[in-house]
């Protein structure tokens, strides 16, 4: 029998689950630690002490982490990054680093370069790369920086440049240095795919640190015949190698998960996903079995970038929930709350807070703790917040919904239980045990990924011939991602034309995904 | 007279958005080319039309050609200079103060580089009062003023003057060295005297756009949303036409324009209703149950119902809750010639321009909106 093995962390939880093909063996729950590492060994050894299977039964290992994140919010254990930017003499009007917050700069230590380079947007040249300048500034920045980042002029046309700039810091460093390329890693809009790729290569330690960490921690748990995967934001997987150099796709692998690990239990398709957590409620859109993704900007660490993330509504809301009747006689639910230490400050365990599973409780709707020192609650409160609760949630589920029609709804994570009725404009809901551990069995189920993006002129490529073009690159980063070549299929064609650009220049998006191998 | 810094370009970007009525582009790249050049050269003066000297000559530096390209490859920075240069050589006089030609995305900014990097004033004026696709759909080019010379350079340094007399061959000719240039290039146009703009332009639009931007960036100072919507209105004679969800978005590009319809079912009060909306990168038509509501040259504008930001037609997601608001154009626009050039009919509707206020108030009537 072949087992998979998938870890989640989460900002409170980190979750473990053991399966085989389609059944979750074992689950479990630990606390995340600080240093994230020893959470993911104390939940690797839970998970396979409760299930009894030999650790070299396990094939597979995947593992969602926030450790990225952290590292850029915390401006923690970050690489000295140079910045080389093609396209001299066009965007020297905006320099790298414009507008992103001081400390975050300093700790990447601002080392940039705007040398000659780019294409125009039909993929003529915009100027000529010049080999004696990049080098130049290459080896002015010897023993300064950690790590280039290489960002090209509409590179999503032509990624040549790129890559010879690439090959020749190789020259002057050596072929260790950790370089990121922007087409690799953003979409069309210079500076927010800039600042992507430069949070991309200042992550390189930190990305080393991680997958050091979890293979170490496989093997010391005895997990030696397993392949090894992180998973990606789009709810795809990379191994750990190619994990190595794109450490950015991390970032927002948290609520993927959970959606997908939601619709899996549910055996559902497209649904909305409520994921009610301690502190907070995720609602998530689940399309064609992957999450809606979001068409704004998205800010990492107080910088923009435009990297794909899934379309994640989060409300004040949650299990530990603090419970108030206010001066008006009104009730009010959240938004803060006890978080993790629900169980000594509610009330059902002894505590001396009101909170969101108080209610629920009181209401009958589930047995927790002692509920006789819930009580104390009296029944028009308690209705008052149920319904408060009710009308938070429903609001959410309209904000997210696409029509006016009922949807169905799948209800997951350790706070679900203060929903205590069917929610207006749901259709049907859907609930599983292993609801609260949703996000460990979405990294678990992961497929391997790849996402190409690239400008076309339809009157010079046609569109068929575009399409295939965009999609023979994204298999190709599925298949360096770890996918069986064979099984890679395409999930999802997206074309955006460009207004007043000549030529119906389009962009065109593919997204594959395939097994792994 | 007063400075602008880098917390009111911030502001005069978010209520140019809003002025956008959909277009003028992600005003996100000319907010940091200002921002950076007013960090290196200072703040920017910024006058009233009724403080420029009658006699001093004015013009309009502006981006043209493809917002999209234009957030992959940006100025250099260096051009507005050039152009200057060679626009003063060819004047024989030297240019005393700029202005925005439109109110909307990236063209609100541009005026504000020119100003920090040449040390140059900007004047509170615009030629639309909002944003518009074409050089010939200004205020001022409808009082008969040339568009011409224009003077347009690209980031190698490569200038073309262009001198024709005929607003729309100015608006061709532009165009068509756009794209050699690489489909995005700076352009200076509409050269003026003081005493002619504030005549012929819409006046007041910076701060109008400025004061848009602070009442959004602050809607912490109000009591609840509802109040701040009502600041929002009283600040641009504006109405609120409906306040629904986004449903439903078709996308199509015609020769380079971005076309579109907008499909919006009501929230609240207005939970019986579908409103759709129609635009041409600006939006041109809005209706409700099939009653037209507002058409171009008034504004019709979306703005977040949470956060107020506007939603311009790149940010159009589907699910988005929005209000959807009525803003009438400048009087300017409401003259038959206006009518003619940025009308409904200009973008091929087969309808008849009738003020927003006079349609908003024949559908209450029949109780089409609220």
């Amino acid at each position: 029998m072949a087992y998979r093995l998938g870890i989640d962390v989460g900002g409170t939880n980190t979750d473990a689950v053991i399966m085989a093909d389609n059944t979750v063996v074992a689950s479990t729950k630990t606390h995340t630690t600080p240093d994230v590492a020893s959470g993911i060994h104390t939940a690797i050894a839970k998970v396979l002490a409760e299930s009894g299977i030999k650790p070299a039964a396990i094939t597979a290992a995947m593992l969602g982490t926030t450790q990225a994140t952290n590292a850029i919010v915390e401006r923690k254990q970050l690489a000295a990054v140079g910045v080389v930017r093609l396209g001299y003499p066009a965007t020297a009007a905006i320099t790298p680093y414009t507008e992103w917050p001081a400390d975050l700069v300093a700790a990447l230590s601002g080392t940039y370069k705007l040398v000659h380079g780019g294409y125009e947007y039909d993929g003529q040249l915009l100027t000529a790369v010049d080999d004696d300048e990049l080098r130049a500034t290459f080896t002015a920045w010897r023993g300064k920086v950690q790590a280039i980042a290489i960002v090209g002029v509409f590179s999503a046309l032509n990624r040549d440049q790129e890559e010879h700039a690439a090959a020749i810091a190789r020259e002057v460093f050596g072929a260790d240095m950790p370089v990121s390329l922007s087409a690799t890693i953003g979409s069309l809009g210079l500076i927010t795919r800039e600042n992507a790729t430069i949070l991309n290569a200042g992550l390189n330690q930190v990305i080393r640190r991680v997958t050091s960490g979890f293979a170490k921690a496989l093997a010391d748990e005895g997990i030696t015949a397993a392949s090894v995967y992180l998973c990606q934001n789009d709810g795809t997987l990379m191994a750990l190698d190619f994990a190595a150099r794109y450490p950015i796709l991390t970032i927002g692998s948290g609520p993927t998960n959970s959606i997908r690990g939601a619709a899996y239990l549910a055996k559902r398709s497209d649904a909305l996903v409520l994921d009610i957590g301690g502190t907070t409620s995720d609602l998530g859109v689940l399309v064609h079995d992957f999450p809606r993704e979001s068409s704004q900007a998205v800010t990492v660490g107080g910088v923009q970038t435009n990297f794909r993330m899934p379309d994640i509504l989060s409300i004040g809301l949650g299990g530990g929930s603090i419970v108030r009747t206010q001066p008006d006689g009104s009730v009010t639910v959240g938004p803060d709350s006890v978080g993790y230490q629900i169980t000594e400050r509610a009330l059902c365990f002894g505590g001396d807070t009101m909170t969101a599973t108080d209610i629920a409780v009181r209401l009958g709707h589930v047995k927790l703790g002692d509920p006789a020192l819930t009580q104390v609650i009296p029944q028009a409160t308690a209705e008052a917040a149920a319904a408060e609760i009710q009308r938070l949630l429903a609001d959410a589920i309209d904000k997210m919904k696409t029509s006016a029609e009922p949807v169905d709804l799948i209800l997951v994570g350790g706070g679900a239980v203060i929903v205590t009725a069917k929610l207006a404009g749901t259709a049907t809901t859907y609930q599983s045990p292993l609801g609260g551990v949703a996000n460990a069995i979405g990294a678990t189920i992961a497929q391997v990924g790849g996402q190409a993006e690239k400008l076309y002129q339809y009157v010079s490529v046609p569109r068929a011939e575009a399409i295939a073009d965009a999609t023979q690159a994204a298999k190709q980063q599925a298949i360096a991602a770890g996918a069986v070549p064979a099984t890679v299929d395409v999930v999802d064609i997206d074309e955006l034309p460009l207004q007043y650009a000549p030529g119906e220049a389009t962009r065109v998006k593919v997204k594959v995904v395939g097994q792994m191998a | 007279m007063r400075t602008i810094g880098v917390a009111e370009l911030r502001e005069i970007a978010t209520g140019a958005a809003l002025m956008g009525a959909g277009g003028g582009g992600n005003p996100e790249v000319g907010k940091l080319m200002a921002i950076s050049a007013v960090r290196e050269h200072g703040p920017v003066t910024l006058l009233e039309a009724s403080e420029v000297a009658p006699d001093a000559v004015v013009t309009s530096p502006s981006g043209i050609g493809a917002p999209a390209v234009g957030l992959e490859k940006f100025p250099n920075g260096s051009e507005f200079k050039l152009m200057m240069d060679k626009l003063t050589e060819r004047l024989g006089h030297p240019v005393e103060a700029v202005f925005p030609i439109e109110a909307g995305g990236i063209n609100s900014m541009i005026p504000f580089i020119v100003g920090a990097k040449l040390g140059l004033p900007v004047i509170d004026a615009d030629g639309m009062g909002r944003a518009f696709p074409e050089l010939q759909m200004s205020t001022l080019a409808l009082a008969g003023h040339r568009i011409c010379p224009i003077v347009m350079a690209d980031e190698k340094g490569n200038l073309v003057q262009i001198d024709v007399d005929a607003p729309h061959d100015a608006e061709k000719f532009a165009r068509a060295i756009t794209v050699e240039m690489g489909a995005t290039a700076q352009s200076i146009s509409d050269t003026t005297t003081g005493a002619a703009l504030a005549r012929d332009g819409v006046l007041g639009i910076i701060t109008k756009c400025q004061r848009i931007g602070h009442l959004i960036h602050h809607l912490g100072d109000y009591a609840t949303p509802a109040a701040a919507l009502s600041a929002l209105l009283e600040i641009t004679s504006g109405t609120r036409l409906l306040t629904a969800k986004i449903t439903d978005i078709q996308h199509a590009t015609k020769a380079g324009f971005n076309f579109g319809t907008v499909i919006f079912t009501g929230l609240g009060a207005d939970s019986q209703r579908t409103g759709k909306m129609e635009f041409q990168n600006e939006n041109i038509v809005f209706s409700v149950d099939d009653t037209v509501i507002a058409t171009a040259p008034d504004l019709i504008t979306l703005v977040d119902t949470e956060t107020l930001a506007p939603v311009t037609n790149e940010e159009l997601k589907y699910g988005k809750r929005v209000y959807v608001l009525g803003l009438p154009a400048d009087e300017k626009w409401r003259t038959p010639a206006g009518i003619d050039c940025v009308g409904p009919r200009y973008f091929k509707y087969d309808l008849d321009y009738v003020p927003v206020e006079q349609r908003i108030k024949a559908a209450r009537e029949k109780g089409v909106i609220d």
